[in-house]
């Protein structure tokens, strides 16, 4: 049969690499791997996932030292010499082998103020926006994020300077800046510029490499520049 | 700082770019143009002396390295050193001084 050595992370933020040796299948992904891992060979492993079919964003690992969503990677694509290495996402505090802290990742996002803030009521009637509404297209082509934290783990600038909010955050609260039901205005441009938010990105495009969902938070988080910029102009900020 | 000062930093940051931009490419080309025949002082002060509009350029383009490198070099302090207190500001602000100060320097030098 078909071996593979996959070399996983055992331990916290101190720990080791611990070699597997895992049987090869077809259209086997890489969550397979660390499945087979904790189910036959060492119970004690810890991982997280839960759709398995690219919903969830609950499965990033680093795979040979890029972050992927797991359960859609291959093992085909990633193997090298009958090798993987699989370790946890970058930029997070490990709990355990390949668990990560994500609370720093989505108290970001309500940092950024990345909740819908409305004052309609349920007597007002449906707010119509046509698929063909600029503002719309704008949200909707950043709207799939499913906040697995890869893009968050592919950044520079988080591993730099560890109080910027980061791709996706900044990626949602655009999607809330263009959403023109939404009231927060210029309290969320607030929120999101300055040193810690969108005006830290140095257009890198790790994030937009990585980014399973093939979204752009480079793209929304220019957007934002934009924004904030103009309602400082406007004296606003 | 406050957020507000940071962005008006940022938007500063890029204001600066552009006019360096525009700077660097005709001080390149006067460069090219000025060394076809050999490069001396005395063509270089013949250009420069008593001119207003090399004056004005040339202050133009100290003013916008003066405001573009300590902004730049804010971020690189922040990132790499980790030095964010108001000191990095304060220290930001002396080197900011020292640059004009030597820039001007020497765009008097060759308009006097
Ligand atoms: S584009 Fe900005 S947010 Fe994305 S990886 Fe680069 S610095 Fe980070
Ligand atoms: S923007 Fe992309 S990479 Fe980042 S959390 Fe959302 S889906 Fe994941
Ligand atoms: S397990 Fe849900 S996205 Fe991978």
């Amino acid at each position: 049969m078909n071996l593979i050595q996959v070399h996983v992370w055992r331990g916290g933020a101190k720990g080791a690499f611990q070699s597997f040796e895992v049987p090869r299948h077809a259209s086997q992904t890489v969550l397979d791997v660390v499945t087979h891992i904790q189910r036959t060979l060492d119970a004690t492993l810890a991982y997280r996932y839960a759709c398995r079919v690219g919903m969830c964003g609950s499965c990033a690992m680093t795979v040979n030292g890029v972050a992927r969503w797991t359960c859609r990677t291959h093992v085909d694509k990633v193997v090298k010499n009958d090798q993987i290495e699989i370790a946890p996402l970058r930029n997070l505090p490990v709990i355990r082998d390949l668990v990560t802290d994500m609370r720093e990742f989505f108290d970001k996002w309500a940092r950024a103020k990345g909740s819908f803030e409305s004052d309609r009521t349920r007597q007002d009637d449906f707010a119509v926006l046509p698929p063909e509404d600029e503002n719309r297209k704008q949200v909707d082509a950043a709207i799939e994020c499913i906040g697995c934290g890869v893009c968050y783990s592919a950044c520079d600038v988080v591993a730099w300077n560890p109080d910027y909010l980061g791709p996706a955050a900044l990626n949602r609260a655009w999607t809330l800046v263009k959403d023109e039901r939404d009231t927060a205005g210029v309290a969320r441009l607030r929120a999101i510029a300055g040193d810690a938010g969108c005006h830290a990105c140095h257009t890198h495009l790790s994030c937009t490499e990585r980014c399973p969902k093939q979204l752009s938070p480079t793209a929304s988080i220019a957007g934002l520049k934009r924004a904030v910029a103009l309602a400082a102009l406007r004296g606003e900020l | 700082m406050s957020t507000r000062a940071q962005t008006l930093l940022w938007m500063a940051q890029r204001v600066s770019a552009a006019v360096l931009a525009l700077c660097v490419v005709v001080h390149l080309a006067t460069m090219i143009y000025a060394v076809r025949g050999g490069l001396t002082a005395v063509e270089i002060l013949a250009r420069t002396r008593g001119s207003i509009a090399w004056l004005l350029f040339y202050m133009l383009f100290v003013l916008a390295t003066v405001v573009h490198l300590p902004i730049g070099l804010r971020a690189v302090l922040g990132e790499w050193l980790g030095w964010r207190s108001p000191s990095r500001d304060a220290a930001l602000l002396l080197f900011a001084a020292v640059l004009a100060w030597i820039g001007m320097r020497a765009v008097l030098g060759v308009f006097l």
